[in-house]
């Protein structure tokens, strides 16, 4: 990141993300974003408003709904010179396009011993909390985690948001960049005006603590902070740590403060089967059994396709559970 | 049984009744939705009425149907039932899902509705498969799926067309053409200026009619029926038409003007299709005005059934998750019933 003096702007997340795609784009001629109503209209959740006018049609370009194509275009364009920016206009539209994202766009670079590479950004809105059912609100990390080849993002602050994306964009691999949609404008943050990056696959400790690790990352770090000062009230000391980059996961930074504490949480808003805690426990038991004090705990959303309307307060993971999660771990 | 069909008088006042009963119902969701009851996202049929009801008229009230995110007033062309429908966009336990659906998910299966669908473009793949199980089991029906102009874009939807036309399955695509795929122009969309040239590339019918039109849309799926059932395969179907409200409730709607609206509207399909029956004889002033305060009546007890409905119960997410219930989810919603759904987790 720039070490020199910068003027900020005041920004929500959702807008970082329009500031990160606009600064990406005047540094490099080759950054293309595309996507359903990307362009005139400025997208469903504004995120890249202003963009067609800035850039022009030749490189905010609106599409027809066809997310196979949209992503498979993008590949083409990703292996011959661009750096194609596809939006999905939410996550769950995602899976028409499943078979390029997975078949294609992770394997290009290993398929090809390297000559071909697919250095493109697949932003998509993700998560619950709108009110909305199933596609509109599920949270499918785990998906894209699974698949080797794909970098997976999800950021939670705006700050993190543009210096992401420009990493992300930068990247010379195909990156799923995540945009938890729950906390699109709930809050703002001073940015930098020029361009900067937060390196990909660094964890980020959102508060020290010296008594249990909470692992989480985007829209649940927030709550998760909430039950962690909770907590702390009654003397609990816990620690947060925002892990951002989900592929390549930050492991030093899980293990390291695991061995500080024994005792750890994770928290995601995905279903529990299958989900990165699972897969992050097992990080934790493969590098630290040893310090291990206390079993760990999962907060995480249900195993059931993502619920409409009044189910969803039971179904995302708030700060009251996630507060019980700690005090029970501390106490075991 | 309710006549309902244009070619007799009974059944063209069934069908304004139907499409009144749409305008209606999709006026009122898109006020309790502005005012918060309504939970999502809804899209609105207003301005389209006549393409439903016109389709449904036509078809027999066994046949099947698949519908998209827009779907209300293919439901409600299609003879499902208000009440049901409107605690389902509520999230209550009384509706057609048990309120786990909401507005983009209404199914039904005694009414031959296979599901609106979240997903644009996903409903043809299930009409052709529907349509494949008419022809297995020598059924006498035939599939139709609803889909935009802008789900002709996508990959599935020429899967679907293809697989059912190789096949001759009794399948009609049915394209609602309202001149905007979300916020972009149909134009800008598609190189083809009329949709229903698609159907060459399948070498099957394909025409395009008035969708303001009622009977105009009727006519053209009624013979599409017949050739669906004499085993000649699927025919596709353009209806032009235009959506009064924007793509979804919120809509900053910049992509269009005003004066296109207006335009539209000057041709609406339930004033026009009104004095088409006054001018017959068919219909009066006063008769339509009892029409349109008994559809009022309906549809204010549908908000309030809705509105008395509970939501459905935490532990109720775990219903119908299989077909037999599984220990593991049965331990889940006991967990839930017990101490309130406090964790999801392991803790």
């Amino acid at each position: 990141m720039s070490t020199q003096e910068s003027n900020t702007q005041n920004l929500t997340l959702v807008q970082a993300v329009r500031d990160g795609l606009k600064s990406e784009m005047e540094r490099d001629d080759d950054v293309i974003v595309l996507g359903e109503d990307v362009g005139k209209n400025g997208g469903v959740f504004r995120a890249t408003e202003g963009l067609y006018d800035a850039f022009g049609g030749d490189r905010v370009i609106d599409t027809p709904l066809a997310e196979s194509g949209i992503i498979g275009t993008s590949i083409g364009m990703a292996a011959y010179g661009l750096r194609p920016v596809p939006e999905m206009q939410f996550s769950g539209f995602m899976y028409p396009a499943f078979d390029q994202l997975v078949s294609h766009a992770a394997r290009l670079r290993t398929r090809s011993r390297g000559r071909f590479t697919c250095p493109m950004v697949v932003r998509a809105p993700y998560g619950g909390g709108i009110r909305a059912p199933e596609h509109h609100s599920e949270s499918k990390e785990a998906i894209y985690t699974h698949e080797a080849g794909l970098k997976v993002v999800v950021p939670s602050t705006p700050y993190d948001t543009k210096g992401l994306l420009a990493a992300a964009i930068r990247d010379p691999d195909p990156v799923v960049f995540l945009e938890p949609k729950l906390i699109y404008r709930a809050f703002r943050e001073d940015v930098p005006e020029e361009p900067y990056t937060v390196e990909l696959g660094e964890a980020a400790v959102r508060r020290e603590g010296e008594d249990l690790s909470v692992f989480t990352w985007g829209a649940m770090t927030r709550p998760t902070l909430e039950a962690a000062e909770s907590a702390a009230e009654d003397g609990i000391d816990a620690e947060v740590i925002d892990l951002r980059t989900l592929s390549p996961m930050d492991t030093d930074a899980i293990v390291e403060s695991f061995k500080k504490t024994g005792r750890a949480v994770v928290v995601h808003e995905a279903p529990k089967t299958g989900g990165l805690a699972g897969e992050i426990t097992a990080t934790i038991q493969t590098e630290a059994l040893y310090y291990q004090e206390a079993p760990i705990a999962r907060v995480t959303g249900f195993d059931v396709p993502y619920p409409l309307y009044a189910l969803e307060d039971y179904y995302m993971p708030e700060d009251t559970r996630i507060e019980d999660a700690i005090r029970e771990t501390y106490g075991a | 049984m309710t006549d309902y069909t244009l070619e007799t008088e009974a059944g063209r006042r069934e069908s304004l009744r139907r499409m009144l009963t749409i305008r209606e119902f999709d006026t009122k969701a898109g006020q309790y939705f502005a005012d918060g009851e309504i939970p999502g996202f809804v899209h609105l049929y207003i301005g389209e009425e006549a393409v439903a009801v016109g389709t449904c008229a036509a078809l027999d009230p066994d046949d099947l149907i698949s519908s998209t995110h827009r779907g209300h007033g293919h439901c409600i062309a299609k003879g499902l039932d208000t009440e049901l429908m409107m605690a389902e966009l509520f999230g209550k336990e009384d509706g057609y899902c048990n309120g786990k659906g909401g507005s983009m998910h209404i199914a039904d299966v005694e009414s031959g509705m296979l599901g609106a669908n979240g997903i644009v473009g996903a409903g043809p793949p299930l009409a052709t498969g529907a349509a494949l199980s008419i022809d297995y089991q020598d059924r006498d029906q035939v599939a139709l799926a609803f889909l935009g102009d802008g789900a002709v874009a996508q990959g599935q939807v020429h899967e679907a067309i293809n697989l059912a036309s190789t096949w001759d399955l009794p399948a009609i695509f049915l394209v609602e053409n309202n001149r905007y795929g979300e916020a972009t122009p149909v134009e800008k969309q598609h190189n083809l200026s009329q949709l229903s040239d698609t159907a060459q590339a399948y070498d099957i019918p394909g025409l395009t009619v008035d969708g303001m039109d009622v009977t105009a849309v009727a006519e053209a799926v009624k013979e599409a029926r017949k050739r669906a059932r004499a085993g000649d395969g699927p025919t596709l179907i353009e209806a032009e038409t235009y959506r009064y409200r924007g793509h979804y409730e919120g809509d900053e709607q910049n992509y269009r003007t005003d004066e296109e609206l207006e335009q539209w509207q000057e041709r609406d399909a339930i004033d026009s299709f009104k004095r088409r029956l006054i001018d017959r004889g068919e219909l009066t002033e006063d008769d339509f005005e009892e029409m349109q305060a008994a559809i009022e009546e309906a549809i204010a007890d549908a908000i309030e059934y809705a509105q008395e409905s509970e939501f459905p119960a935490p532990e109720e997410a775990y219903d119908d998750m299989f077909s037999e219930s599984v220990p593991e989810i049965e331990a889940f919603a006991e967990r839930i019933r017990t101490d309130g759904g406090s964790n999801g987790g392991d803790a």
